[in-house]
């Protein structure tokens, strides 16, 4: 547990350029945030804003130009993407990751850093709207749906069990199944800081505050109610 | 048998004493032990070294066990062994070879196997390739594997060599006639200074009849590997071909799958791709807490073994 005052995830003036045409780009630019335990973050704004940068820079997949990153109060800048895995950061992809012959459960048992059994496993899959004798056999290959891929990516942060949980854009591909079920999880991490990258009312409306990025710097943090009326803006500007 | 004789026999079939059904073990290119059943007959070669394996017609669930070990360096083994396969009859055939190797002189196992299935009946066929031993000299398999197939039958090829052995050249032919099915996984592993050359060539002359062969390699170091597949649509019938490789350090592998749509209403397809390690499934894993040569291991060992 942190003590009072303690934020769980820190980040200091951080700054991200990519070369277009032999020249630096700003994706972001001198970003300060701080996330607090047991709280649902909702990172948003128009496409291209920097969310993904921002996400992917927290888990280490990408490294910032300059600015610093702590959890816990660590620096945890320079550590690679496993270390801060170890650290408690876990990371769903927003396009989820197949491969050639690993098998659901053992991707569930690597996630959880145990053996789980079936039951155990179930629980995770469970949560995400799987049966789970269906696919804890499967692999976790490009003959899944979308849709599957996709809550499985969500289920691997579950087992994962971490104190920091990124959701990039979890709602894409899942729409036959209920966003409140999606809503539910994000809810039930108690204890955890949540960050999803979204888009969605719903989603919006469960966060405990709303980071709008725009142009790779924050417009605005706050409540949903205190965000939305630049959410329309924003949407009128991209029009 | 010496303790690593039987450890070596277990890596080849999972079996932890000699079975109960038919089997014949072959030793340093002698026949060391044999058992046949009512079922299934097992009778040495009059002409030439191998043998005959008759499964009668209508044999269900049975299955054989013709596992072969080379534990001596400067041995080249030669075996003819045939492969009837009554009408009807559903059976599991376990081969491989073995070769332990701790002298500086190469040992060479050539097993040359012809299967004859006849109407509707169904083979599953396990070739397990290990080469093992301290010795320099090397651990050389050739295995070529025939195939005839009548009406409605089906064959499960499942050829597995996950490194250890210097070279290995591996030929597979088979005619399939009408709505016979062939499948194929081949997973290949070399390391080092080891070369495997892969040829398949399935002849698909029966209506309704279809081949689907999955080749997944990972070469290391300096190993090199070809994979060489043919396969002839004669009539109306379906052929896919796929053969995925992984490259890591300085090895290469060079795929050639040719496909020959004889008749118009073959459907034959084929598919390759070998590159290194996707960044992505690195990356996935290293999420969820592997360290990056440990994340390369687990997605190899999906990859052979999955």
């Amino acid at each position: 547990m942190l003590k009072n005052g303690e934020k769980m995830l820190k980040i200091d003036k951080l700054s991200y350029n990519v070369k277009e045409n032999d020249k630096d780009k700003e994706i972001l630019k001198d970003i300060n945030l701080s996330f607090d335990e047991n709280k649902i973050y909702v990172v948003t704004g128009p496409n291209g804003g920097g969310k993904s940068t921002l996400v992917k820079l927290i888990m280490g997949i990408i490294n910032p130009d300059s600015g610093k990153i702590f959890l816990d109060e660590q620096d945890i800048t320079t550590l690679s993407i496993d270390e801060r895995a170890k650290a408690g950061i876990s990371f769903a992809f927003q396009k989820p990751v197949t491969f050639k012959g690993l098998k659901i459960k053992q991707l569930l048992d690597i996630a959880s850093g145990k053996t789980n059994n079936v039951g155990q496993s179930c629980e995770y899959l469970s949560a995400v709207g799987l049966c789970a004798k269906d696919y804890i056999d499967r692999p976790l290959d490009d003959k899944l749906s979308g849709g599957e891929q996709k809550r499985i990516e969500i289920a691997m942060v579950l087992a994962r069990g971490g104190k920091v949980n990124i959701f990039d854009e979890p709602e894409a591909g899942i729409d036959l199944w209920s966003f409140e079920k999606l809503t539910n999880i994000f809810s039930s991490l108690k204890s955890t800081t949540t960050i999803i990258v979204s888009h969605q009312q719903k989603i919006l409306e469960i966060a405990d505050e709303v980071i709008l990025l725009k142009n790779g710097q924050i417009e605005k943090v706050g409540s949903y109610s205190e965000v939305a009326p630049l959410l329309n803006q924003s949407c009128a500007q991209l029009k | 048998m010496e303790k690593f004789e039987e450890k070596l026999l277990e890596k080849l079939t999972d079996l932890h004493k000699l079975p109960s059904g038919a089997f014949n073990l072959r030793k340093n290119g002698q026949a060391e032990v044999r058992n046949t059943t009512k079922e299934i007959d097992i009778v040495p070669k009059k002409d030439k070294s191998g043998i005959d394996i008759i499964v009668k017609p209508n044999v269900i669930g049975k299955s054989v066990h013709i596992p072969v070990i080379i534990s001596v360096g400067g041995l080249s083994d030669l075996v003819y062994n045939d492969f009837y396969i009554g009408e009807n009859s559903d059976v599991l055939i376990v081969a491989g070879c073995g070769i332990h190797n701790a002298t500086c002189k190469t040992s060479t196992h050539d097993g040359i196997h012809s299967f004859h299935l006849e109407k509707n009946s169904k083979v599953r066929y396990v070739e397990r390739h290990i080469g093992e031993g301290e010795g320099t000299g090397g651990k050389i398999l050739n295995p070529v594997t025939k195939c005839t197939l009548k009406e409605g039958a089906q064959m499960i090829m499942e050829t597995t060599q996950l490194g250890g052995v210097t070279s290995t050249v591996r030929k597979t032919y088979a005619k399939l006639h009408n709505n016979s099915r062939l499948t194929i996984q081949e997973n290949i592993l070399t390391t080092d200074e080891q070369t495997a050359k892969t040829e398949f060539k399935v002849d698909l002359v029966g209506k309704g009849s279809g081949v689907e062969v999955v080749s997944h390699s990972v070469a290391r170091d300096n190993s090199f590997q070809e994979f060489h597949s043919n396969v002839i649509g004669r009539n109306e019938c379906f052929g896919h071909v796929e053969c995925d490789g992984i490259l890591l350090d300085n090895a290469r592998i060079i795929s050639e799958p040719k496909i020959d749509a004889v008749n118009k209403e073959a459907s034959l397809v084929h598919e390759a791709a070998i590159g290194k390690i996707a960044g992505d499934e690195l990356i996935k894993l290293m999420t969820l807490g592997l360290s990056q040569k440990e994340a390369e291991e687990i997605i190899i060992q999906g990859f052979l073994l999955g």
